[in-house]
């Protein structure tokens, strides 16, 4: 941990031009959200030109999440909500009794 | 298993302009206008309680939660944002009690799922691309991996990537919902990326090894 919060000093505080792997990956997130200081974008991507293992990580970093998202988003394709559970929802809110401003209109 | 198509087109009644007349109907209290509201969010929403609880009879009862926290909490809903914005996070935030309800898993730390580094800040084990045929969702294998690597995430982040990255709620939302800090969002975000990153790291490739001894996938 502290191990950690010393490379951070390191990279966002004294500017350190020149990045390692450990830095692309504990940066990585604030890199492709544009939050890093503009000298450090500019090391993040001097690193970039010169290691493929950190463009592969960047590349299933980003898939991962992309993966994520589509399989989720497939998962929930369901059909509408049974009938019943629409019903019970609209009962429960009769039962909860009117609001102030409820008018019961049919 | 044919894909079942995802959630409905937004109708015209979903348009801003029509969820603020409907915002005006409810508040009026006309029943059809709450029946209006139910049926016409309650897929979408429910797609999103399933996500969070896979489990029917959970989703169900969540999304029932949340549609009577709502009816009890309109007169305070200011309009800020749109009538199924707001619908949609307090769906997540009924999601998280109920999570919250069962009690913690036994699951593994976080730190075990990050990458490792040695002293000079190179990887112990250096990423490499992953097979083109394991990039592609519509497979059932890898849809299957992705959804055990999501389930074995730490709840903490588990819930913190489902919120941003899968709900699209943005940074300042989610830390309202999970009652956090902005900065610990992104943290417990970018760590959760990184975990899942691994998990999907080490399936995913495996089939690629087992390729080069000549098994397929």
């Amino acid at each position: 941990m502290l191990g950690r919060l010393w490379y951070a000093f390191e990279v966002l505080v004294l500017r350190r031009p020149h990045l390692c792997c450990r830095d692309v990956a504990d940066f990585l997130m604030a890199y492709l959200d544009g939050e890093l200081p503009a000298s450090q974008t500019r090391a993040f991507e001097k690193h970039l030109a010169v290691c493929p293992n950190c463009v592969a990580y960047l590349e299933t970093y980003k898939k991962a999440a992309a993966l994520a998202k589509d399989v989720c988003d497939e998962d929930a394709a369901i059909p509408a909500p049974p009938e019943s559970l629409v019903r019970a929802i609209l009962a429960a809110r009769k039962s909860a009794g009117p609001g102030p401003h409820d008018h019961h209109h049919n | 298993m044919a894909a079942a198509p995802a959630s409905p087109t937004p109708t015209p009644e979903w348009t801003p302009q029509g969820e603020a007349s409907l915002l005006a109907r409810l508040r009026r209290g006309e029943d059809a206008a709450y029946e209006e509201l139910v049926r016409g969010l309650s897929p979408r929403l429910l797609a999103t309680a399933r996500r969070f609880l896979p489990d029917e009879s959970d989703a169900n009862d969540a999304l029932q939660d949340a549609f009577l926290s709502a009816f009890k909490a309109l007169d305070r809903f200011d309009g800020a944002s749109r009538l199924s914005t707001w619908l949609h996070r307090i769906v997540v935030n009924a999601c998280l009690m109920k999570l919250r309800a069962r009690g913690r898993r036994d699951e593994r730390r976080i730190d075990d799922m990050l990458p490792k580094f040695d002293g000079t800040g190179h990887a112990m084990e250096p990423p490499s691309p992953w097979p083109d045929e394991s990039m592609n969702a519509d497979r059932r294998e890898v849809r299957e991996l992705v959804r055990a690597a999501i389930s074995e995430l730490p709840d903490d982040f588990r819930n913190v990537l489902m919120i941003r990255d899968i709900e699209g709620l943005d940074t300042a939302e989610a830390a309202v919902v999970l009652g956090l800090s902005e900065a610990n969002v992104k943290t417990r975000l970018h760590r959760a990326r990184q975990a899942l990153r691994e998990l999907l790291d080490q399936r995913l490739r495996e089939p690629a090894r087992a390729n080069a001894g000549g098994k397929g996938l």
